[in-house]
């Protein structure tokens, strides 16, 4: 159970959608949101989920919870099938959806609090320590008096996310956590999501479109698109899987025409200095060796691809297919 | 118009509810255990507080029921003499009969206006999908909520425009303290049955998205038929025997005609036994809808 600590197995996800096409007829269509999507995360992993808009992340987060039914396929999350035990799952689970809340809005911050602290009927002594926790980490010492509705967009997250937490739930989803955050309330959110994941071993799997998340927080990412998953592994080897290409640029003595030499296209040539696209997999001291012994060269860097431009890519090319 | 809104504590209030895994979840609650009461008590207190915040708005109400319970209390006191016991009511009794509306108009929100708005817009919007991975109830969390809300618009928005109209007109108010424990429990149960009926309102957002139209027609057909706008006594024929047996006339009518000491011994008893009986049904009604609702849930913007 550990090594699958949440487990998918071939899960789909089918919802009937009814169009209007005339006057009164309809048509009905399938839609296909989640089209059979394994994977696993042991416990106490941290785990990146994206993809672009509509490729079913939140379909999968909610049947991670519970809240929907998968219409094929398999779901185990600490051993509880989500879907049947809803309720007992609950309390294993922490949800933060960053585009909504579940804090009482009218009402000061500690009011929701409390009413965690029953409905998960969190033991007195545990409920203290885990908001002394909070409070202090997320720094909601002076928030807990503010009527939510007060206050600000990265404030009412860290009250989000501490609502999620108070009941040391043994799983984390974490929908957009960042989404509309400063640049300071962003890294102090990542910070309390590391120290959480390092110093209590929560398994945590977050859906972001801000890659910079995932980049400081989690080894691992996969990639959802169209409702198949389309990568799974290491953030580093997404590059190998989207065929993105490395940019050498070199500085020439002088104007010459475009290079030639084998495994790379020129880009572009402004002046002296000219852009060298090769793949991302191979080596680039092998063109560096071809170039510097053919042409007359000054200077030269490599540019990796950006992470972002390699989704992008990945997310275009399966469209078209 | 004979009533008087001004309420505040509407916008975006935004609380995560929950429900038991219904339908699948009938079977597993059992095994997984309730939530506590305790859970319903915070949220009972939170809805009472909620309204609590917003003094200015209940300033307000309170200012315009008392003078729409001034105006109707004028009206009635033109209609008692030229018609003296009209509906069974003499003079001060119709006159005290315009009070306990006033005072009753937001408790047992005849008009609307308490959670099911908040909760419609959470149906639209897809908020409800953070209510439903809670180890709560729908139903019961919403429940506590409006007994909540009312305890506070019956202290809030009652007590003020009773006391002015009993110092301004000669009211036929009970001296015996236990008609006023009587009344207290029918309103109780008034609240019940009007959050029962718009707990289906708001439900029907799971399939019609917004469901304000619905809400509208329910509030009109409500206020009429709970007796805000004319006691349902008044009625001749079909009409009065219908309105009495509809289950709004447990949110007006019969709490003050408990007040009023129509509804004594066996007949309290019967008073009160239609109100639950009304109770149980829309309430169980509400559980039948709600389990097909959640089962709907689908995913309103992802």
């Amino acid at each position: 159970m550990e090594s699958d600590f949440i487990a998918l197995d071939g899960v789909e996800k089918v919802f009937d959608v009814r169009r209007r096409t005339g006057r009164l007829r309809r048509e009905k269509t399938r839609v296909r949101a989640v089209d059979g999507i394994s994977f696993t995360v042991p416990r106490g992993e941290m785990v990146g989920y994206i993809g672009p808009n509509g490729a079913g992340k939140s379909t999968t987060i909610k049947m991670l919870t519970g809240i929907l039914t998968p219409s094929g396929g398999r779901v185990r999350v600490a051993g509880i099938d989500p879907a049947r035990e809803r309720t007992r799952l609950a309390r294993h689970i922490g949800v933060v959806f960053g585009q909504r809340t579940t804090l009482w809005w009218d009402l000061p911050l500690r009011d929701s609090y409390r009413l965690m602290h029953r409905m998960y009927r969190i033991p007195d002594d545990r409920f203290k320590a885990n908001m002394a926790r909070c409070v202090e980490q997320l720094d909601l010492g002076e928030l807990l008096d503010v009527p939510v509705r007060q206050l600000s967009l990265g404030q009412r997250m860290r009250g989000d996310i501490a609502a999620a937490l108070l009941h040391d739930p043994e799983v984390l989803y974490l929908d957009e956590p960042t989404i509309g955050l400063d640049v300071i309330s962003k890294a102090k959110v990542r910070d309390f999501l590391r120290d959480l994941n390092a110093e209590r071993g929560t398994t945590v799997l977050l859906t972001t479109h801000d890659l910079t998340d995932i980049e400081q927080l989690c080894k691992r990412v996969m990639v959802i698109d169209h409702g198949r998953l389309v990568y799974d592994g290491a953030l580093a080897g997404l590059h190998e899987v989207g065929e993105s290409e490395r940019t050498l640029v070199v500085d020439l003595e002088r104007e010459l025409p475009p290079v030639e030499v084998a495994g790379a296209r020129v880009l572009k040539v402004e002046g002296p200095r000219q852009w060298l696209a090769f793949p991302a997999s191979v080596s680039a001291a092998p063109l560096v060796a071809a170039v510097a012994q053919r042409y007359p060269l000054v200077d030269l860097s490599v540019r990796e691809p950006d992470i972002e431009a390699v989704i992008a890519k990945m997310y275009a090319d399966r469209s078209a297919l | 118009m004979l009533w008087a809104s001004g309420h505040g504590a509407g916008g975006g209030a935004c609380l995560g509810l929950a429900t038991r895994g219904f339908g699948l979840g009938a079977r597993t609650s059992r095994k997984t255990g309730a939530v506590g009461v305790r859970v319903y008590a915070v949220v009972a207190a939170g809805g009472f507080r909620r309204y609590a915040t917003y003094r200015v708005a209940t300033a307000a109400g309170v200012f315009t029921n008392t003078v729409f319970g001034f105006i109707v209390a004028y009206t009635f006191t033109a209609l008692w003499d030229e018609r003296p016991q009209l509906g069974g009511y003499d003079l001060s009794q119709a006159v005290t009969y315009v009070w306990i509306g006033q005072a009753l108009l937001m408790t047992t929100a005849m008009m609307g206006g308490g959670f099911e708005n908040e909760l419609m817009e959470r149906i639209r919007t897809g908020d409800i999908a953070i209510d439903l991975y809670r180890p709560a109830d729908l139903q019961l969390f919403w429940l506590a909520s409006d007994l909540g809300r009312a305890a506070f618009h019956l202290l809030g928005r009652g007590v003020v425009p009773m006391a002015l109209g009993a110092l301004a007109f000669d009211l036929a108010l009970p001296a015996d303290p236990l008609v006023w424990v009587a009344f207290l429990c029918a309103v109780a149960l008034g609240v019940v049955v009007s959050f029962a009926i718009r707990f289906l309102v708001a439900l029907s957002a799971f399939w019609l998205l917004d469901g304000a139209g619905v809400a509208q027609i329910t509030w009109l057909v409500g206020l009429f038929f709970s007796g805000m706008v004319l006691p349902l006594t008044l009625f001749p024929g079909g009409l009065g025997a219908l309105a009495q047996v509809l289950p709004w006339s447990a949110l007006l009518q019969i709490p003050a005609d408990v007040l009023l000491g129509k509804h004594t011994g066996w007949g309290l008893v019967q008073a009160y036994g239609f109100q639950l009986g009304w109770a149980a049904v829309l309430l169980t009604a509400g559980r039948l809808l709600q389990s097909v609702a959640t089962r709907r849930v689908v995913v309103q913007g992802g």
